[in-house]
């Protein structure tokens, strides 16, 4: 192989078959290695530029490791307080109604402090793309209790595990968006394998898609690691995904052209 | 001439809106300013001039709303009342930091807490000295009229876009409940997305090939950075205190003791200087329209040449603190208030101003 790149001759443009999307700013990301925010990244910008939208997006990135996602996303972007993205986007969506907004929010954001936000811009059907990373953890802030923590989890704030009797119950807020009436598809994906980044880079496209025909919101959940919070390898954090947060947070489509889906698809 | 009519204050921040060119307006409901909503909602400015209306689920989403709008460089506004703004101020701080414009109304009830519904100007330290968490200023508009109330939405915008801005019009309960003749401006233009684009290059407005991508954050986790930040904004506060001071001087000429009051304590003081003058005191009235701008080296001008000066506000003492430190310490400053939705009458300031400056 390391023969290959040392030919110059190979190395012209009719040559390359992949390459990473000019969407993504050419610099380091802050995230840990092996994190999903990456992949969701690029799988986002490589929608926008397939879909030729990078000048008609304006996007809003949260408070949470994401917080610095416009230094990576060559678009258009605004910083929000704390969980208030979703206000932010529906301000946004309603004076340039021909744009493309989304959200980009984690779980401590969306489904903690920026419950009220989520749920109210669902309920109106705001025509905005929401983006849900949800790693059952605070990451920036070193790995803290999240409302999606699950039951028995240990956290820096649960240290002997997430008692339920105490700390409440891990949020479905997933779930619980798929009732409202002005949400359109809820869909939850992962990117831990290059099948299901392909599946969460479809899902994207399809909430751009509805957007576009102003159906309503287009939420996407993205169960990701955080091996880091976890205390695990990038490997070991994927493993425990799988088996631990896969079936409390089962994969598939939730609610699909307005309609819930009856039998949730579980793939792994 | 331009239109006359007969308007609540609260009403007329919501016609001045319309006829502003204001994109967009969001607020939840609270007493006593309500009616800026209902009115707008009544109008349907969405169909006048293609504005948008929006009831929020909280005054958290309101601000940040207004935040988000603010950032594509739109046009526009939010009202609320004392409860309603402290729960706005993360958002107000936001807003200065990442340097937007927008038009925020505050129609000041009594508290602490949730208080009472009726007037009160104990909301003068929160808006003028900061309110939210980090150093940064608001210019602060104090209308004593339904005119003003009418008027301060125009220059206010004007103020916030020149500047980018927040702009606070600090109102009471009293202002935007009364109902007086107020002459309406004529409709000004809402501007096209290309206005806004070419006239807001800082806004984030959808990224074109040949410009780089733009942020709107207040976040800078470099300190030598974030210390940039705040020299500029405090670069922007000087320019503002030296060029956009409003005031009022009303029978100061002659005046051997001073009223100095804002907003509707400055329309009780118009009537107690002419109630004093006609005991033979002779006394003036200094009114500061802004607050933030605070007419500092005019109230010296004035204050330094009176045997006294009588602060008179509708709370425990916030305003007097910036006469004090505008006029020299010879001068004799006392302060009357009256707390919690009781309005001082004309005739108890009279007797504020012989008990504790010409008798005391």
């Amino acid at each position: 192989m390391e023969e290959l790149f040392a030919k110059p001759e190979i190395r012209k443009p009719e040559n390359i078959v992949y390459k990473k999307t000019d969407l993504m700013v050419d610099r380091p990301l802050s995230y840990c290695p092996g994190c999903g925010h990456g992949t969701v990244h690029r799988m986002l910008m490589e929608v926008l530029e397939e879909m030729d939208i990078q000048g008609n997006t304006i996007g809003v990135s949260p408070v949470g490791c994401s917080v610095l996602a416009y230094d990576f996303l060559n678009i258009d972007m605004l910083g929000a307080a704390h969980g208030r993205a979703p206000a932010l986007a529906t301000a946004i969506k309603r004076l340039w109604p021909y744009r493309f907004v989304f959200t980009y929010q984690g779980d401590g954001d969306l489904a903690a402090i920026g419950t009220a936000e989520t749920i109210h811009a669902c309920n109106r059907g705001e025509n905005i793309t929401i983006i849900f990373i949800n790693n059952g953890i605070y990451g920036m802030t070193g790995g803290q209790m999240a409302p999606t923590t699950l039951p028995g989890m240990r956290t820096s704030t649960s240290p002997y595990g997430r008692d339920v009797q105490t700390m409440g119950h891990p949020l479905k807020i997933t779930e619980l968006i798929a009732h409202l009436p002005g949400v359109e598809y809820v869909t939850r994906q992962s990117v831990h394998t290059p099948v299901n980044a392909r599946r969460t880079k479809k899902a994207i496209r399809k909430a751009f898609e509805i957007q576009k025909e102003k159906k309503g919101v287009g939420f996407i959940e993205v169960v990701s690691n955080c091996n880091s919070g976890w205390k695990m390898t990038p490997v070991q954090a994927n493993k425990w995904m799988e088996e631990n947060m896969f079936p409390f947070y089962p994969l598939g489509d939730i609610k699909v052209d307005g309609k819930l889906v009856e039998k949730k698809e579980t793939v792994s | 001439m331009g239109e006359l009519r007969l308007m609540k204050g609260n009403e007329a921040v919501a016609e001045a809106a319309i006829r502003a060119g204001c994109d967009g307006y969001f607020g939840y409901p609270i007493t006593p300013q309500s009616e800026v909503m209902e009115y707008l909602m009544a109008e349907k400015p969405f169909e006048r001039t293609g504005m948008v209306v929006l009831q929020a689920e909280s005054e958290v989403a309101s601000i940040n709303m207004l935040y988000g709008a603010a950032g594509t460089g739109k046009k526009v506004m939010t009202s609320s009342s004392s409860p309603g703004i402290s729960l706005m101020q993360e958002g107000i701080s936001y807003m200065a930091g990442s340097e937007l414009p927008a038009v925020i109304v505050n129609v000041v009830r009594g508290g602490p807490g949730l208080g009472t519904i009726q007037p009160s100007q104990a909301d003068y330290f929160q808006a003028v000295k900061g309110g939210g968490h980090g150093d940064y200023k608001l210019i602060v508009l104090a209308p004593a009229s339904v005119q003003e109330m009418c008027d301060h939405v125009k220059l206010g915008f004007d103020l916030a876009f020149k500047y980018r801005n927040p702009v606070m019009i600090l109102s009471d309960g009293a202002v935007g409940q009364m109902m007086e003749k107020v002459e309406l401006f004529d409709q000004i233009a809402r501007r096209t997305d290309a206005e806004v684009i070419s006239q807001c290059p800082w806004a984030a407005t959808g990224k074109p090939k040949d410009r780089e991508h733009i942020i709107i954050t207040s976040l800078d986790l470099d300190p030598a950075g974030q210390e940039r930040v705040n020299l500029k904004l405090q670069a922007k506060y000087k320019k503002i205190q030296e060029n956009e001071i409003l005031f009022e001087e009303i029978q100061c000429e002659d005046a051997e003791y001073l009223y100095v009051a804002f907003g509707l304590s400055a329309r009780i003081c118009q009537k107690a200087t002419d109630l004093a003058r006609a005991k033979g005191i002779r006394v003036g009235l200094f009114r500061p329209i802004t607050l933030f701008p605070f007419p500092a080296p005019q109230i010296a001008s004035v204050g330094n040449r009176v045997k006294g000066i009588l602060v008179v506000e509708m709370n425990a003492g916030q305003m007097i603190e910036d006469v004090k430190l505008s006029v020299g310490c010879n001068v004799k400053i006392e302060h009357y208030g009256r707390f919690g939705g009781i309005i001082p009458s004309p005739e108890e300031v009279v007797r504020a101003l012989e008990q504790k400056i010409i008798g005391g």
